[in-house]
Formats: C-alpha cells, sequence, structure tokens
C-alpha cells in the first residue's frame, strides 16, 4: 500500500461541518483538499431533514435541509476540490496517517499535512437509557425513522408512540401524521420541553398531538414486535411515581433523547475530548491537542442550528489550510500563542471552545457557543469570570437549555482576556 | 405433508443440541437439528457469562463438576478446530474484606477435590496488579488459570454449522406441538416444520425440556425453574476489565461478575430472578439497579453513563439435587432427555454430547464413523480483525468488503452477504447481528438498520417488507411512505 | 397524565375584564420562538401587543389572528431515480387547516427523474397563490 501525500487538507465528513470546512481551506488558498464521506451522497443528515428550519444566518432564507446541503454540494462540485463518496475511515494517528478503504479503491494510506474532523454525532439508544422490557421489534431512533421514511421510502409503522421531546422527536411526530400514521403522543422525562419552542407549537399543536412531560418509558411490551409501551410518571427526582402507569397501545416507539458526538477516530489520533460536550477540546482556530489535527461541528459538542455549525467548519477550514501552507512553522501559522480556557461555571453547561486563542489586532473573530443547562425565562447576564472578577458580561433575553447562546467577542472583550490574570476563566450565567 | 425419517432427531438447537449434532455427524446415521426459532441458539446459549469455567465451583463428585471439567478440557482444542472467538483469560474468585478470606481456602480446597490444575491463591497486591480498577476492599483472590471467555453464539453456531457441513439436517421454525408414543416408546415429534420421525429423540430444549418429558408422559415430578439473568455491556472507550473477575459464590449461585467478552467488551451480570413466564427476557428496572450495584462491588467506577447495551437470558434450573439431568429416559422408549442445563453448560456441552454419544451406543445404537468427516469448521473473515494489509487483499478479492455497513464495529457489506449465504443461513437481522457483531457498538444499529434490510431484502430476494427482526411476525416496516 | 403543562404554547386565556380575549402565540418567525401576549377585541381584532416584540413577531402575530398559515415539507414520490422519494415544501406558508388537504393531495403524484432543485411540482394550489416545489434533487439511474 503506497502512501499518499499530496493532499494538503483532508476532511472527514461530508456533512455540513464537513462541507463548509472543505470550502473555506479552499478558499484560503493553493491547498489541495479532499473531503471523504462514508454515505453514497454528500449533506451528512440534511437531505433526511427535509422539514425547513434551515439557513437563517447563512443564507438569510428559511430553507429545507435538503435545500441548504445542495447549496454547500453546488459550491463544493464547482471548487477544485476532491471527493470520495461511500468511503470509511478506518484508522487515524497522531502522525496524520489515514487509512481509508472503499469498494473501487480498496484500502488507502493518505498522509495530509492537515486533517479536520467533521465526523458528526450519533443518537442516543435505547441501551444507554436503559429502557426495561422486552427486545421486540419496533423500536428506533427517530433519525433512523426519518432516513427510513424519507430516503428509503418505508413507514416502520402504524402507531407510533414518541419518548423524548427534541426537535427530532417533535419534527418526526409531524412527519409521520402528514403521511397518515397516528402518533398517539410524545413523552418527556423532564419537566420541560427540551426542543426548540417554535417545534412545539408546529408539529405537536398544529397537529394536536399530545405532549406528557415528567413522564416516561417504564417498560416495552411485545413478543416478536411491540404491542403496548407502559408509561410512568415521574416525580423532581426523575424517579417513577407508584400507581401512575398506563398502557398505550402502539406498534412503534421512536426514541428521540439526545445525540452524541462520534469520535472513535478521534480517540485514535490521540484528541484530548471534553467530559462535558464528549467532543474534542478546541480552541478559537478549532485546532485539537494534536498538532494539524482540527475539529468542527457535532463531532465537538452538539449544536442547536446547522448555520453555527457550518460557521465552525469555516474556521476549521480556514486554519487547516493555513497549517498545512505552514507546516514546519508554528502551529496553526500564527505567531500569537497564549490562550486562556473557558471553563463552563453556573447554569453553563458546555463551551466551544474551551480555550481562546488571544489574538488582539482584530483580524480573527471568535465567536463563543454556550449551551446553558438551566431553563431561565427572564433576561440573564452571561459573565467571564478571573477569579473573584468579571471581566466579561453581556446581556441574553432568555437561557433555554435547547438553545445556544452565541457571543462574538468584541475587540475590548478580546483586550479583557488578554489582560486576565489566571489561564482558566470561568463564564456563568445569572 | 411427509413424515422426514431419521436416526437420531436432536430437539433444540442450542450449545448442547449443536454439539449432540455435531458429535453424531461423524457416524453413518441420519441425523435432524430441529429448532422452534429463526436461527440456531437463540436461548440461553447466546445470552449467558460466556465464561468458559475451570470447574472448581460445582460439587464434587456431581455431574455438573464431571462434566464442566471435561468439557473445558474439550473446549481447549475445539475452539481451535471450530475457529471460535475467545481468550483463555483465566479467571479470579474475588475476595472481599478479611472475612472472606477464609472462603478462598474452602474453595481451592473443591476445586482440587474436582482435580482442577494450576490453582491458586494469590495476594491483594497481586490482585490488584492485575486489574488495578478493582475495590481497595479486595482481600485476596482464587486464580483459575484454566478459565477463559467464549462467544457464545459463535460456538454454537460454529457447531451447527460443522454438524450441517457432515450432513446434519437442519430445520427452523420447526416448534413442536405434540408427540407420538406408541408401545411404551416415542415413534415422532410433530412439528410446525412437518412431522419428524425417529429411533431415537434427543431432548434439548433447554428451559422447556421438563414441558416435553411431561408431554410424553416421563418423570412428571422433574421440573425446571426459569431463572432470568440480566446484563449489561460497557463501551470499551470508557472501561477496560482485563479479567474475569466473580465474587465469592454463595448459596444463589456465582454472583454478579465482572469480565471481559472475547470480544474486548467489559460487561456485567447477572442476577438471577426466578420467572414464571419461561420466555421472559425482558429487561427490569429493578434488575438494571440490581446488577450495576453488583458489579460495583467489585468494580466501584463502574457508570451507567458508559453502558451501550444490555441483554437477559433465562437459565433452566432442574430440581433434580440442581445438577444435569443427562440419561435415557425409564419411561418411553427412544428418548434420552439432557435438561437442567444451567450453568456451567456452555463449557460443558461437548463433555455432555460425548457423554450422549457413548449413552447412545451403550444402548445399542450402531456407529460406524464416516471417512469423510471433517471436524473443522473455518470462520468467515471478521474484516475488524484484519491488518491492514489483509484487508487491502480481501477488498482486491470482492468489492462488498470494502462497504463498510455498520460504522461502530466496522461491519462490511461482504461479511453480511457470507452470513445470510453461510451453512446456517442468518436470515433475519439479529441472526446477522449474532454473527457479524453488527450493531452492538454504541450506534446499537441506528446506522444499519436501513443497510441490512436493504441487504436481507435483496440476498434473500424478498420485499422489505418482509424482513424482520428475528423471525416471522418481526417485520420492522408496515408500508411504503407513500403506500 | 396532564397534557401540555408548563409549556408556553399558543393559549387562549378566554374573556379578559375588558371584554376582549387575551392570547398567546409563539412566534414561528425565527428560530427564537418569542412568547408574545396580545389583547383582542370582540371581533378578533388586535387592540394590544405586548412585550418586547420585534418587527417580524408583530407582523407573525397579526396574521397568526387574522389567517393563520404553516409551511407544509413532505415528499412525493419519484420514478426512475436513484432514489424513491423527493422532498418539497411551500416556499409560502398555505392556510393552516389545509396542511393534511395538500399532504393528501401530494399522494399520488409520482415525477419522472431526474428532478431538480426548485422544481414546481403544483403551482398555485386551489388558487391560494402557493407552489409545492422540490426542495432536494434526484439523479436518474
Amino acid at each position: 500500500m503506497t502512501c499518499d501525500t499530496s493532499y494538503d487538507v483532508i476532511v472527514i465528513g461530508g456533512g455540513p461541518a464537513g462541507l463548509a470546512a472543505a470550502l473555506s481551506a479552499r478558499a484560503e488558498g493553493n491547498v489541495r483538499v479532499l473531503l471523504i464521506e462514508r454515505n453514497d451522497s454528500l449533506g451528512g443528515i440534511l437531505p433526511q431533514c427535509i422539514h425547513n428550519g434551515f439557513g437563517a444566518v447563512i443564507f438569510g432564507n428559511d430553507l429545507p435541509g435538503p435545500e441548504y446541503a445542495y447549496r454547500y454540494q453546488e459550491q463544493v462540485e464547482a471548487a477544485d476540490i476532491d471527493v470520495m463518496l461511500d468511503t470509511m475511515v478506518m484508522d487515524l494517528t497522531p502522525e496524520r496517517d489515514l487509512y481509508a478503504m472503499n469498494a473501487t479503491h480498496g484500502y488507502l494510506h493518505f498522509r495530509p499535512r492537515s486533517i479536520i474532523l467533521a465526523m458528526g454525532c450519533r443518537e442516543r439508544t435505547r441501551a444507554q437509557i436503559r429502557l426495561p422490557g422486552s427486545r421486540c421489534a419496533g423500536v428506533y431512533t427517530a433519525g433512523t425513522v426519518q432516513r427510513l421514511v424519507n430516503i428509503e421510502g418505508y413507514m416502520p409503522g402504524r402507531r407510533f408512540l414518541i419518548l423524548g421531546s427534541g426537535d427530532i422527536g417533535m419534527i418526526m411526530a409531524r412527519r409521520l401524521t402528514i403521511e397518515g400514521a397516528e402518533v398517539v403522543g410524545v413523552l418527556e422525562l423532564l419537566p420541560f420541553l427540551t426542543g426548540l419552542r417554535r417545534n412545539f407549537v408546529q408539529c405537536l399543536q398544529d397537529y394536536d398531538i399530545p405532549l406528557h412531560l415528567s413522564t416516561t418509558v417504564s417498560n416495552i411490551i411485545g413478543g416478536q414486535r411491540l404491542e403496548a409501551v407502559e408509561t410512568v410518571r415521574v416525580d423532581e427526582e426523575l424517579q417513577p411515581i407508584p400507581g401512575s402507569t398506563k398502557r398505550i397501545e402502539c406498534d412503534s416507539l421512536l426514541l428521540s433523547v439526545g445525540l452524541i458526538p462520534e469520535n472513535e477516530l478521534s480517540l485514535k489520533a490521540g484528541v484530548h475530548l471534553d467530559s462535558r460536550t464528549g467532543g474534542p477540546l478546541v480552541d478559537s482556530t478549532m485546532a485539537t491537542n494534536v498538532p494539524g489535527i482540527y475539529a468542527a461541528g457535532n463531532v465537538t459538542s452538539i449544536y442547536d442550528l446547522v448555520d453555527y455549525v457550518s460557521k465552525a467548519g469555516e474556521v476549521a477550514g480556514r486554519h487547516a489550510a493555513r497549517y498545512a501552507g505552514a507546516a514546519g512553522t508554528a502551529r496553526g501559522g500564527d505567531a500569537v500563542e497564549a490562550t486562556v480556557a473557558m471553563r463552563p461555571g453556573q447554569n453553563v453547561g458546555t463551551v466551544i471552545p474551551q480555550q481562546v486563542r488571544i489574538d488582539t489586532t482584530g483580524r480573527e473573530e471568535v465567536t463563543l457557543m454556550l449551551r446553558p443547562n438551566a431553563l431561565i425565562e427572564r433576561k440573564v447576564s452571561v459573565e467571564v469570570w478571573d477569579g473573584d472578577r468579571p471581566i466579561i458580561s453581556f446581556r441574553e433575553n432568555y437561557s433555554r437549555p435547547a438553545e445556544m447562546m452565541v457571543h462574538t467577542l468584541r475587540a475590548k472583550q478580546m483586550q479583557a482576556l488578554a489582560e486576565a490574570n489566571e489561564r482558566e476563566l470561568t463564564v456563568v450565567i445569572q | 405433508m411427509q413424515p422426514k425419517e431419521y436416526d437420531v432427531v436432536v430437539m433444540g438447537a442450542g450449545i448442547a443440541g449443536a454439539m449432540i449434532a455435531r458429535a453424531l455427524s461423524r457416524y453413518r446415521l441420519r441425523v435432524a437439528l430441529v429448532d422452534r426459532a429463526n436461527d440456531v441458539g437463540t436461548g440461553a446459549s447466546c445470552a449467558n457469562s460466556a465464561i468458559l469455567h475451570s470447574g472448581h465451583d460445582p460439587s464434587p463428585g456431581s455431574l455438573k463438576a464431571e462434566m464442566n471439567r471435561r468439557g473445558n478440557e474439550l473446549w481447549h482444542d475445539l475452539v481451535h478446530e471450530l475457529e471460535v472467538g475467545h481468550r483463555w483469560t483465566g479467571a479470579m474468585i474475588i475476595a472481599l474484606g478479611e472475612e472472606q478470606l477464609p472462603g478462598l481456602e474452602k474453595l481451592l480446597a473443591r476445586g482440587t477435590e474436582n482435580q482442577i490444575l494450576g490453582l491458586e491463591i494469590i495476594s491483594r497486591a497481586e490482585v490488584l496488579r492485575r486489574e488495578p480498577l478493582l475495590t481497595p476492599d479486595v482481600s485476596g483472590a482464587l486464580w483459575t488459570p484454566t478459565a477463559g471467555v467464549i462467544d457464545p453464539f459463535g460456538g454454537t453456531v460454529a457447531a451447527a454449522e460443522n454438524a450441517v457441513t457432515n450432513g446434519v439436517s437442519l430445520f427452523l421454525n420447526a416448534e413442536i406441538h405434540d408427540a407420538v408414543v406408541s408401545d411404551g416408546a416415542l415413534v415422532a415429534v410433530q412439528t410446525t416444520a412437518g412431522e419428524f420421525r425417529a429411533r431415537w429423540f434427543i431432548n434439548a430444549l433447554g428451559v422447556h425440556a421438563d414441558d416435553f418429558m411431561h408431554l410424553v408422559g416421563d418423570r412428571p415430578d422433574f421440573a425446571i425453574t426459569a431463572r432470568r439473568g440480566e446484563y449489561f455491556i460497557f463501551d470499551p472507550n470508557r472501561v477496560q476489565v482485563q479479567n474475569v473477575l466473580f465474587p465469592m459464590p454463595t448459596d444463589k449461585g456465582k454472583g454478579i461478575l465482572v469480565s471481559t467478552t472475547a470480544h474486548g467488551n467489559t460487561f456485567v451480570g447477572p442476577n438471577a430472578e426466578e420467572v414464571a413466564d419461561k420466555e421472559d427476557t425482558t429487561a427490569t428496572r429493578d434488575g438494571m439497579a440490581e446488577i450495576l450495584e453488583g458489579g460495583r462491588r467489585l468494580i466501584p467506577s463502574l457508570e451507567s453513563r458508559d453502558i451501550i447495551a444490555g441483554f437477559s437470558g433465562v437459565r433452566a434450573t432442574g430440581n433434580a439435587n440442581r445438577d444435569f439431568v443427562i440419561e435415557i429416559s425409564a419411561a418411553v422408549g427412544g428418548l434420552l432427555n439432557v435438561a437442567g442445563i444451567e450453568s456451567p453448560g456452555y463449557v460443558s456441552a461437548p463433555a455432555i454430547a460425548e457423554r450422549v454419544e457413548g449413552l447412545l451406543r451403550d444402548a445399542g445404537l450402531e456407529m460406524v464413523v464416516k471417512p469423510e468427516w471433517n471436524p473443522h469448521r473455518n470462520a468467515r473473515p471478521a474484516f475488524k480483525e484484519l491488518n491492514h494489509e489483509q484487508r487491502s487483499d480481501l477488498i482486491r478479492r470482492n468489492p462488498n468488503y470494502g462497504r463498510i455497513v455498520c460504522r461502530c464495529e466496522n461491519v462490511t457489506e461482504g461479511e453480511i452477504v457470507d452470513a445470510i449465504h453461510s451453512p446456517v443461513p442468518a436470515r433475519d437481522y439479529d441472526a446477522i447481528k449474532r454473527r457479524c457483531w453488527l450493531g452492538t457498538g454504541r450506534c446499537q444499529g441506528s446506522f444499519d438498520y436501513p443497510r441490512v434490510m436493504e441487504i436481507l431484502s435483496r440476498e434473500l430476494d424478498v420485499p422489505m417488507t418482509a424482513v424482520t427482526k428475528k423471525g416471522p411476525g418481526s417485520e420492522f416496516l408496515a408500508r411504503t411512505t407513500k403506500g | 397524565m396532564s397534557t401540555y403543562e408548563q409549556i408556553p404554547g399558543d393559549t387562549d386565556h378566554g374573556a379578559s375584564d375588558e371584554g376582549g380575549n387575551e392570547r398567546s402565540i409563539i412566534c414561528l418567525r425565527c428560530p427564537r420562538g418569542c412568547e408574545i401576549s396580545t389583547t383582542l377585541d370582540g371581533y378578533g381584532g388586535i387592540v394590544e401587543i405586548f412585550g418586547n416584540v420585534c418587527k417580524l413577531g408583530r407582523d407573525y402575530v397579526e396574521a397568526e389572528i387574522a389567517d393563520p398559515r404553516r409551511i407544509l415539507p413532505t415528499s412525493v414520490r419519484v420514478r426512475g431515480g436513484e432514489r424513491p422519494l423527493v422532498p418539497v415544501w411551500t416556499p409560502k406558508p398555505i392556510p393552516k387547516g389545509r396542511l393534511l388537504d395538500l399532504a393528501r393531495a401530494t399522494r399520488g403524484i409520482e415525477l419522472e427523474a431526474p428532478v431538480a432543485v426548485g422544481q414546481v411540482v403544483i403551482e398555485n394550489w386551489e388558487d391560494l397563490g402557493v407552489d409545492l416545489v422540490t426542495s432536494g434533487a434526484v439523479r436518474r439511474v
């Protein structure tokens, strides 16, 4: 097997992050870019997300997922970017030896100058939430059903119950109803909605689909195929309330119980992960701890809107291209080396990036993406603390776990970071 | 339907039935292996602790003790002959606190009486050196070097494939609903796949062995209790135990253990709950909590969020001194019962088959060795286990191996197609999963379901809506989106 | 089991002291999903819109009260393509009460591959001034 060293940048994953990364890497200069995608088409999960709600930030338009992806695909096809479809990356080393395979070319070995991890995420499954009961047919993750219904053209059942009020669950409730199935309800373990409120209105309320909060599945009943689901109400500690079980007849149970960044390759390459996000620790150039390896999109942390995934991809692509052009010199080719860490504090679940590179030249825009872990329906103050004093603060209209807070640092705020005493700062929502 | 005529009909294609069929396939005999499921080995044989026990534990002098010791010995050759995934890890029985230390001496004495070689009591420091994740409460351990771990379904299907390749007829979806006893002898069983007539019937029906005995009027006092055991498998990227770790045994059994699998995952289980319904392999909230708590007594760092899969199996506990029953029926002619095969049944299976062979020979069944009998079964390539060059070669020979279907476990389309067309064909999703480890990783099949359905539909030449998870009645799809 | 508790959805609070109606509406114009409170007169006209509402929100509430409309995303069959379906949508919203009617009307449609993005599948459906348009492409095989 010969090693192909002709690529400057290889992007792993052709979803929204990877598409944007490949484009911005190519746009950065005369670099050879290869985009590797394991599916038979580009776009990642977008082609199966046929609902609208994409593109408000990037295109100023409310687009369906396939069209959002198509706009990027067109640009990638027009740009001088090599694309390999149906190709699986099997191994990745810290030295950037990348092994991939497909049915046409067999086993392939590449060593590019830089790599962008854009593998996205996968769905949490029945086992991860330890759902008890029978292991019959008829229990699916919502994304699998979305693929079956929208791409493959099959309905996996006639009468559905959905567990989890995340966006995919609610969107599938509407989708299945439109295709003539009966959706008997959506259950949510937590006492509040976990997806966007607009989806509650336009996917559930508009179609008279009931939502049951503080309710979960206590048993799955059926021999070969699902026959019924037993549900139970839970108390404030999320413990089942005795006597509150109810049997719901259905032939399908959809799980919409969260997403997990897909990082098996990252681990093989020696990339350090953040235990909170489940994805690589990245700095504001989307660089990981391994020189020349960058990461962007849902592989780093679960985003709320695809537009921001694309934006993160752009940042990663730009810096990976610069790194490739300046290999052997300073990491990333930048002179600025100082960084400060951003640690999630009160009411903050995750922060991306976890490290901000200090750049007071104003050339690089740095955007913080915060995921709150508390529901606060009033104006809140977001603050960055240096030891015992806040050095940055800004207002947000509310704090909702379903939505990320997006804040681009202004010059003065970057200056404040540069002057901070501590190397690790804490971000809080109050 | 014409009755099918055989010399021997083996009822139940679990590990015992498969090993018996394979043993008999060596002779000029017409042998049928029948099972009610859509695949072999779908009962206790595929949902157990997957341990090839050394044999230190059963009561000295029992049939269990003899079968276990001999079975372990036979497996040391069989894993090569049948090419089954395994690792000879040895096992440790862990004493917690000073008060459990004397128990180790008793176990050592019992093991020595059972003629198990190499047993040794090892110090706390040595135990912790071998397994650093163990609780600091550990005070010592009994080391049993001949124990190992095996891919439990892999062993069953390998034995069944080898039997089929050597001429045994396999009938699946053949549920027994009646039997014909004539002049005190069992002459036929009626199944959903037709009637089978034979000179000998081997009852290897697992939890239902007693039901069959009662059906033909044999040993009404014998009863099997189904005891359900639940297990969890952990994400190998998060938890890695290197050993087979038992707690000290109690009257109820070997307890909740923590072990590595042949595949390199770590798992915890089982609990032991008597269930009224012998088919009840559902997972329960209480059981799940119980085994996690049990596992944490040995490995305190086990976290529920690192669980990637759970499974449960039902073991067949007989009431005949809780020992195995392997004997020709005294009440009904032509019947040989293999019943009450609870733990250590899996490891004992080759010895059970050897014993059955002997009993039939002694009872006058003529056994002429077939010169063409081939004891060897070739495992199909497991792409994940190959190095870069081997993978490259394989794809060049067959591009199907270049298409990854299961992303977590790196299972290729080539392996799935192989499994569908193997001597014991995989005809549903779970059957492929058991053979290829597809969908057993972190995503638990979310990504591969649609692809596997397509492949099954194409290779079996059935519509997508006829593809099943585990045989008729478990179809995945109801209709087309627009249909 | 109770339904919809603690969820800020579209709610009709019934008659207010002044004889009008109070309604809160979740704005669907952007992902933020602001909850906007309004007071209506007895004839469905808007008396007042409360809260810190942007121009889009104000427009949305006015439209939602006069003539609630939604976008319909679905799919239609494709013949001779690499995939059996192509996604379609109404780039402009249709009356809420007609969503399932349009969904049913699309069931019998079958396009011939290749299908391009932005292809009009139904023009001006039932004179409502709304087209059904493809949002994906399907190559011919």
